[in-house]
C-alpha cells in the first residue's frame, strides 16, 4: 500500500527523492512545495502527525511528519532552512491543524511563519519573559539566560458590546482543577466563547530531555502526564527502538499492550468520574471513585506502582510478569466492569444528569476532521481515528476490538464512547493474557545513532514522538505531541455559545489534561 | 434521585482505617530505604544507577534522599535495596512553623494548587476526597479559595508560569497559614527541576513546613501530613 503511494508521489512530483524506509516515505524538499503537499495529503485523508523544528548545528530544519487515516504509513518531509533564514510559509491556510504547531514553533524557536493569522505569545505568555527568547534555541542553555521584565499584558482582542465583558477563570480555580486560564467573553448568563490560556504549567520538557541519556527521558515521557504515563511513554519508546535498531521481544510487545489498557481503562474511569462530579451528581461520583480506586490497586498490586511508572524499559519491559498475576489482574479488572454497568444504566437514566450533558459542548465531525481532533474526544463525533487500528504497533494486529464511535459529538455521546472503549479494553487485556508468549521481555540494546518516529494511541489519542539520539544513547532532540495538544486545539469549537453554568460540564466532557498539552 | 440516595445507601461504609504503618502495593508503592549493603562496589553501583541522584554512596551504605526520589523503580529489589512500606512520608522542612494551633484540629481548610503537577499526585488528592479515604471524617476539606484555606497544598515543581500565581495564592491567605510540598517536584524539583522553567521545589518560592515526598505519594502520606499539620498525630521529628 505505501509503495503504491511512493510511486504515485513519484508521478506527481518526479523532481523530489522519496526514500522508503519501513513504514515512513521520507522526503528533502523545499519550502516552496510545502503547501501543495498538505493540501494533496490532507485530500488523501492523511493527517499532520506532528511537526518537528530541531537546530542541526548549520540552522535549522522543520520536519513536517504525516499519517494516513486509511492504511499504515508515514511521510516526513524535511525542510532545511538556509542559515540564517528563518521564515516559514504558514499552513494554517491549508491545514488548519497546523496553527498551533506553527504558533509553538514561532514562540520556542523564533520561526517566522508568514501569513500565519496570530502569531504571539503562546507558549510563553509570562509578563516577565522577553519577547523572542527562543528558548529551544542552543544560545539558552539554563535560566540565567532568560532575563526577567516587567511588561503590562493586554489582551490583543476585545469583545465589544454593551453589557458585555470578559470573565476569567483561572488559573486557580475550583478543587483539584489544573491551572489553566480561560477568558470568558460574556453578554450576561451565556458565553459567547471561551478563549483558553495554557502552558502555565510548561516544565520544557523537550528542553530539558537534550543531553540526557534515553534511559532518563524515558522518565520524562512517562511524567509528561502521569495519568497516561505507558500511553506516551510507549510511543517515546518506540521512537528511540526504531531510532536505534532495537528489536522488542514477542512477550515484551505483548504485555506492554496488557498495561496500556489497563491504563486506558483506569483513565476513562477518571474521565467519567470526572464528568459525575462536574454535574454534582455525589454518589455517582463516589461510586466512580471507588471503582477508580479499585483500579489503581490492581496496577499497584501487579506493578508495585498505582500509576503504572517504571513499566516500561527501552527494548522491553523493565521486569517480567508471571501469568497467574495477571489472570488475577484480569479477574479483577473483569469484576469492576461488572460493576461500571449498573452505574452507566443509572446514569442513562437519570433524566437531570442527561439534561446536563446532553446537547452540550457539540464538536461536529467536520470541525472536528478539521482540527485534527484525536483519541475518543473524536471518536465521539464520528471520526474513527484510533492509531491501535490505522497504525498498529506492539500486540495490536493480533487481538481484536471494535474502535467504538458516535456521531452526535455532544457531552453524551463522549460519555458513551468512555463505557464502550473500557470493555473494548478488557476484552483486549483477556485476549494478550490469553495467548502470551513465552521468552524474554528485554531485547538487545544496541547503542546507535539515528532519528526515528513513535507513536502509540494513548487514553485521550494519538501520542506522536519523534527523538533523535547519538551513539552514546545521548538525546539530542526530543519531540514530544501529546493527544491533549491537538484536543485543546478543538477547545474553543466546543465552547461557543453556551451557558455559563456548563462550563464545568463541557471542560469534564472533553477529558482535557493540561500537564500533557503544556509538557 | 430516590435511587441515587438508596444506591449511596446500600453501598455500605468503604472507608480505610487510618494508617501510618506498613500498606500493601495496592495502597502505596513504598520508597527506597537508606541501607548497608556488603561492598562499596554495591553501594556505588546503585547510586550510579539513580537517575535523579537520590541515592548516594558512603562507603557501603546506599544513602537515600527520599526528597529526590522519583519512583523511577530502577533499584527496587536490585541488589539488596531495602524499601519502606509504612506510609509515615511527610517531614518538616527546615524552618518549619510546626503544626496549627489546637483550634484547627477539627476544622481544617485546605486550597489546593497545581503549580505544574503532571497529573498523579493531583489525581491522589482526589481519592484522598473519595469514599476509599473520605478526608471529611477527619474535619479537613478542600476549599475552592485561598482567602479561606488554613493549608496551601501545593503539587508540581513551581513551573517558572505559575509562580506568580502561586505567591498571590499564599499571600491571600489569611494568618495563621501552613504550606505542604506533596510530591516529589514539590519537594525539590524532581524530575524536571532546578531547570529552565522549574524551581527546585516550591520552597524556592514560598516558605513551606511540610513536606510529603513520592511520585506520586499514596492517599494515606497526604492524609498522614495534614493530620500533622492540624495536630491531629504528632511524630517526634525524625531528621
Amino acid at each position: 500500500m505505501l509503495t503504491a503511494f511512493a510511486e504515485h508521489l513519484r508521478t506527481i512530483w518526479p523532481d523530489v527523492d522519496w526514500r522508503e524506509h519501513d513504514d515512513v516515505i521520507h522526503a528533502d524538499i523545499g519550502a516552496r512545495y510545502l503547501r501543495a503537499m498538505t493540501k494533496y495529503f490532507r485530500a488523501q485523508q492523511w493527517r499532520i502527525g506532528t511537526i518537528v523544528a530541531r537546530e542541526n548545528g548549520r540552522g535549522l530544519d522543520v520536519r513536517y511528519c504525516f499519517y494516513a487515516t486509511l492504511h499504515p504509513g508515514w511521510v516526513e518531509l524535511r525542510v532545511e532552512l538556509d542559515p540564517g533564514e528563518r521564515t516559514l510559509p504558514s499552513l494554517t491556510n491549508v491545514a488548519i491543524a497546523a496553527d498551533w504547531f506553527e504558533r509553538e514553533i514561532e514562540d520556542l524557536f523564533s520561526i517566522r511563519f508568514t501569513e500565519h493569522p496570530r502569531l504571539g505569545d503562546f507558549v510563553l505568555h509570562n509578563d516577565r519573559l522577553p519577547e523572542n527568547l527562543g528558548l529551544m534555541r542552543p544560545q539558552v542553555q539554563s535560566a540565567a539566560d532568560i532575563p526577567e521584565q516587567t511588561r503590562e499584558w493586554r489582551p490583543k482582542r476585545v469583545l465589544e458590546e454593551e453589557g458585555a465583558f470578559v470573565m476569567t477563570v483561572g488559573p486557580v480555580y475550583s478543587g483539584e482543577a489544573e491551572s489553566a486560564l480561560f477568558l470568558l467573553e460574556t453578554v450576561g448568563e451565556d458565553v459567547v466563547r471561551a478563549v483558553p490560556r495554557l502552558f502555565f504549567k510548561y516544565r520544557a520538557i523537550e528542553k530539558i530531555a537534550e543531553g540526557r541519556t534515553v534511559q532518563d527521558v524515558l522518565l520524562l515521557a512517562e511524567r509528561c502526564n502521569g495519568t497516561s504515563a505507558i500511553g506516551n511513554g510507549l510511543a517515546y519508546c518506540q521512537a528511540v527502538e526504531r531510532a536505534t535498531g532495537i528489536t522488542v521481544p514477542a512477550r515484551a510487545l505483548s504485555l506492554r499492550t496488557f498495561f496500556a489498557e489497563l491504563e486506558r481503562l483506569r483513565h476513562h474511569m477518571t474521565s467519567v468520574r470526572e464528568i459525575c462530579a462536574s454535574t454534582a451528581l455525589q454518589v455517582a461520583e463516589s461510586q466512580a471513585l471507588w471503582i477508580e480506586e479499585q483500579l489503581l490497586r490492581v496496577s499497584g498490586e501487579l506493578t508495585g506502582h498505582r500509576y503504572l511508572f517504571g513499566v516500561l524499559a527501552i527494548g522491553g519491559l523493565m521486569t517480567d510478569y508471571d501469568r497467574g498475576a495477571l489472570e488475577t489482574a484480569v479477574a479483577d479488572v473483569e469484576l469492576l466492569v461488572r460493576r461500571v454497568e449498573p452505574l452507566r444504566k443509572a446514569l442513562e437514566n437519570a433524566s437531570s444528569f442527561l439534561d446536563r450533558i446532553e446537547q452540550v459542548g457539540i464538536v461536529s465531525g467536520e470541525a472536528a476532521r478539521a482540527f485534527e481532533i484525536v483519541g475518543p474526544f473524536a471518536r465521539a463525533s464520528g471520526v474513527c481515528a484510533d492509531m491501535r487500528a490505522v497504525q498498529p504497533y506492539d500486540a495490536y494486529p493480533s487481538v481484536r476490538f471494535d474502535v467504538p464511535a458516535e456521531t452526535e459529538g455532544d457531552g453524551y455521546a463522549r460519555l458513551r464512547v468512555l463505557f464502550s472503549e473500557m470493555i473494548q479494553s478488557l476484552h483486549i487485556m483477556r485476549q494478550v493474557v490469553a495467548g502470551l508468549p513465552a521468552g524474554a521481555v528485554v531485547g538487545n540494546t544496541p547503542a546507535g545513532a539515528g532519528s526515528a518516529l513513535g507513536w502509540s494511541e494513548a487514553p485521550r489519542g494519538a501520542s506522536v514522538q519523534w527523538v533523535e539520539c547519538d551513539a552514546q544513547g545521548i538525546v539530542l532532540r526530543y519531540r514530544l505531541t501529546p493527544p491533549s495538544f491537538r484536543n485543546w486545539h478543538g477547545f474553543h469549537v466546543a465552547t461557543e455559545d453556551f451557558a455559563f453554568q456548563d462550563f464545568p460540564i463541557i471542560l469534564a466532557t472533553l477529558d482535557l489534561s493540561v500537564a500533557e498539552n503544556d509538557r | 434521585m430516590k435511587n441515587w440516595f438508596l444506591r449511596g445507601l446500600t453501598a455500605g461504609i468503604r472507608t480505610e482505617p487510618l494508617t501510618e504503618g506498613a500498606v500493601s502495593a495496592a495502597l502505596s508503592p513504598g520508597l527506597p530505604k537508606t541501607t548497608e549493603h556488603t561492598g562499596t562496589q554495591r553501594a556505588e553501583m546503585l547510586a550510579a544507577a539513580c537517575p535523579n541522584e537520590a541515592i548516594r554512596a558512603v562507603e557501603a551504605v546506599a544513602e537515600v534522599d527520599e526528597d529526590r526520589c522519583v519512583l523511577c523503580m530502577r533499584c527496587k529489589g536490585r541488589d539488596g535495596q531495602t524499601w519502606r512500606r509504612d506510609v509515615a512520608w511527610a517531614h518538616p522542612n527546615a524552618d518549619s512553623q510546626g503544626p496549627l494551633e489546637p483550634r484547627f484540629r477539627r476544622s481544617l481548610h485546605v486550597r489546593i494548587i497545581d503549580a505544574g503537577d503532571c497529573g498523579s499526585c493531583l489525581n491522589e488528592l482526589a481519592q484522598m476526597n473519595g469514599p476509599a479515604y473520605n478526608l471529611h471524617r477527619l474535619g479537613i476539606f478542600i476549599t475552592p479559595t485561598p482567602r479561606q484555606a488554613d493549608v496551601l497544598l501545593v503539587v508540581g515543581p513551581a513551573t517558572r508560569q505559575m509562580q506568580d500565581a502561586l505567591v498571590s495564592a499564599y499571600e491571600a491567605m489569611p494568618e495563621p497559614k501552613r504550606v505542604v510540598a506533596v510530591g516529589v517536584c514539590a519537594a525539590s524539583g524532581g524530575i524536571f527541576g532546578p531547570s529552565l522553567m522549574s524551581a527546585a521545589g516550591v520552597a524556592a518560592i514560598i516558605p513551606v513546613d511540610l513536606v510529603v515526598p513520592g511520585c506520586p505519594p499514596p492517599p494515606h502520606a497526604i492524609i498522614d501530613a495534614l493530620r500533622l499539620v492540624c495536630g491531629q498525630t504528632a511524630r517526634p521529628v525524625p531528621r
